[in-house]
């Protein structure tokens, strides 16, 4: 059993160095593959970046009435914290909203000076709501409306954003469906191109297999080292994707830091690293046995 | 040794191949199975191999119907017949010795047995000074030899040789009927399909003549006469 372990092994190793051309020329389709995977999953991950970003520049406030008691205002945030859309809620005190007012206008003595000349505090508390995605603000602006809160709030300034809100949540629900989309688009092609430069290679063996099915191979001594050779086309691959996507990312990344609001890309990708090895390499490896299993067993038929 | 019962072989939809043919070869027979192209011997010989089953009949080897064997027992059957080809059918990709290796390894026998047995066979072929070349880089009775000595390597009862002279010239073709001849002297079953007139007059042994799919004559000491 070992014995026949370590033929296979070595007569996958020879063959793949004695096809050389052959060998060279499947693993370069896959390292394409795995280049177009590395750059997808890139990609995914940079515009989830972006996406986010911009989702977490939405939010809604509430402004309450300027005679509303605090315990009320307080009773309508734990109420809306009950919500299942809503991520988190601030709350802004009319003093609260005082000191940021003077601190935005400092700047503005005039307008400083009319406030003091005012008795009381113009400034109304607010509840500052985010919610969990981009097109729940509609619903939770909804539930704001009932009747219940109508003699407390004052506005909500979901209305002065409706239309941006809704525009924003529409594009990044199709940035993310199309991408998934073109995602998976992409990575079928490339693998079916992957499967099929091995098929071919496999087809220019057959005369090698049915020899070997006369002297009496037994079909996994037949078997094993094509498995070996479409698994190490996978750890070649992977190695050269590394190494090529390495520098890309190194100098590339400062590039596209600067005109996207994300972050180093390369620090993400060497941080990554470990994992990245592991999916180019589990993609290379089951991609290239998996053809390699698929093609020979065709010629293996009895 | 080997029983050909009353075998029939069509092939889709209407060519009948083989048609009824029976005979027994004994132990250390050297039998000729003669007749034009097309008259059945390859097809014969495969059905032999079990690369086919016959579409009527049985064949017995070693009084055992070759039709029950299942996956891993036709492997072992095959190392029992060593087969050569008109075309050689060497695995490019090897060197002569990893051609012959190749077979041992497949058959499960240990390194030791194979560092000491192939040197054996080369000698036996005469082909200890080419153990490294490729078979693009050997000349057609060498490439033969090579198959003859990978043939030998599980000490086969059995030595099936389809049109093994085929493709070579008149001096290579004697080198390689001497050497069938010296295998069947150590003692050795051999199976030589051919339709080269000369060989078979010269050999002055057993003969089965094959005319369009018919067993025509078999006879002791035979001639080629179709």
């Amino acid at each position: 059993m070992w014995t026949s372990f370590k033929r296979i092994i070595k007569w996958g190793l020879t063959n793949f160095w004695r096809n050389g051309w052959l060998s060279t020329a499947t693993v370069s389709i896959m390292v394409l593959t795995l280049l177009v995977i590395t750059v997808l999953l890139m990609v995914n991950v940079t515009a989830n970046a972006v996406l986010g970003n911009l989702e977490n520049k939405i939010d809604i406030s509430v402004y309450f009435k300027l005679q509303t008691p605090e315990e009320k205002i307080l009773q309508v945030k734990s109420e809306l914290e009950k919500l299942v859309e809503v991520e988190i809620i601030n709350y802004v005190s009319q003093e609260e909203a005082l000191i940021k007012f003077k601190e935005k206008h400092k700047d503005n003595p005039i307008l400083l000076q009319s406030l003091g000349e005012l008795d009381v505090n113009p400034l109304e508390a607010s509840l500052n709501i985010k919610a969990k995605q981009a097109n729940q603000y509609a619903s939770i602006n909804q539930f704001l409306e009932g009747v219940y809160y109508q003699d407390v709030i004052d506005k909500v300034n979901y209305m002065q954003n409706k239309e941006i809100i809704q525009k924003l949540s529409k594009i990044i629900l199709d940035v993310k469906t199309g991408g998934l989309g073109l995602t998976l688009l992409l990575a079928i092609i490339v693998f079916l191109v992957t499967f099929n430069a091995i098929r071919l290679a496999i087809y220019s063996s057959r005369e090698e297999i049915s020899v070997m099915r006369l002297v009496g191979a037994s079909n996994w001594f037949i078997r094993g080292p094509f498995l070996v050779e479409g698994v190490l086309y996978g750890i070649i691959a992977t190695i050269i994707t590394i190494a090529v996507l390495y520098p890309i990312f190194y100098f590339l990344s400062p590039k596209i830091s600067s005109f996207l609001p994300v972050g180093d890309i390369f620090v993400y990708f060497r941080a990554n690293l470990l994992a990245f090895l592991i999916i180019l390499l589990g993609t290379g490896i089951i991609l290239g046995g998996f053809s390699s299993f698929i093609a020979v067993r065709k010629y293996l038929k009895t | 040794m080997i029983e050909f019962k009353n075998i029939s072989k069509y092939y889709p939809p209407d060519c009948a191949a083989l048609k009824d043919i029976s005979f027994r070869i004994e132990p250390k027979e050297f039998v000729s199975v003669v007749g034009r192209s097309g008259a059945g011997k390859t097809t014969l010989l495969k059905l032999l191999l079990k690369e086919e089953d016959p579409s009527e009949g049985e064949i017995f080897v070693d009084k055992k119907n070759i039709k029950d064997l299942k996956g891993k027992e036709v492997s072992i059957y095959r190392r029992k017949i060593g087969a050569i080809f008109q075309d050689f059918k060497l695995l490019s990709n090897k060197t002569t010795y990893e051609n012959i290796a190749f077979a041992m390894e497949a058959g499960g026998k240990s390194d030791e047995e194979i560092i000491a047995d192939v040197p054996q066979i080369l000698n036996l072929v005469e082909l200890t000074d080419k153990a490294d070349n490729f078979p693009a880089q050997l000349s057609g009775g060498e490439k033969q030899r090579v198959a003859i000595g990978r043939a030998l390597v599980h000490k086969p009862d059995i030595l099936m040789a389809d049109e093994p002279t085929g493709n070579l010239d008149p001096l290579h073709t004697w080198d390689i009927i001497r050497l069938l001849c010296r295998i069947n002297e150590l003692g050795t079953t051999v199976i030589l399909a051919t339709h080269n007139r000369e060989i078979v007059n010269a050999l002055g042994k057993r003969v089965i003549s094959l005319d369009r799919g018919r067993l025509i004559r078999d006879e002791e000491k035979g001639r080629y006469i179709v």
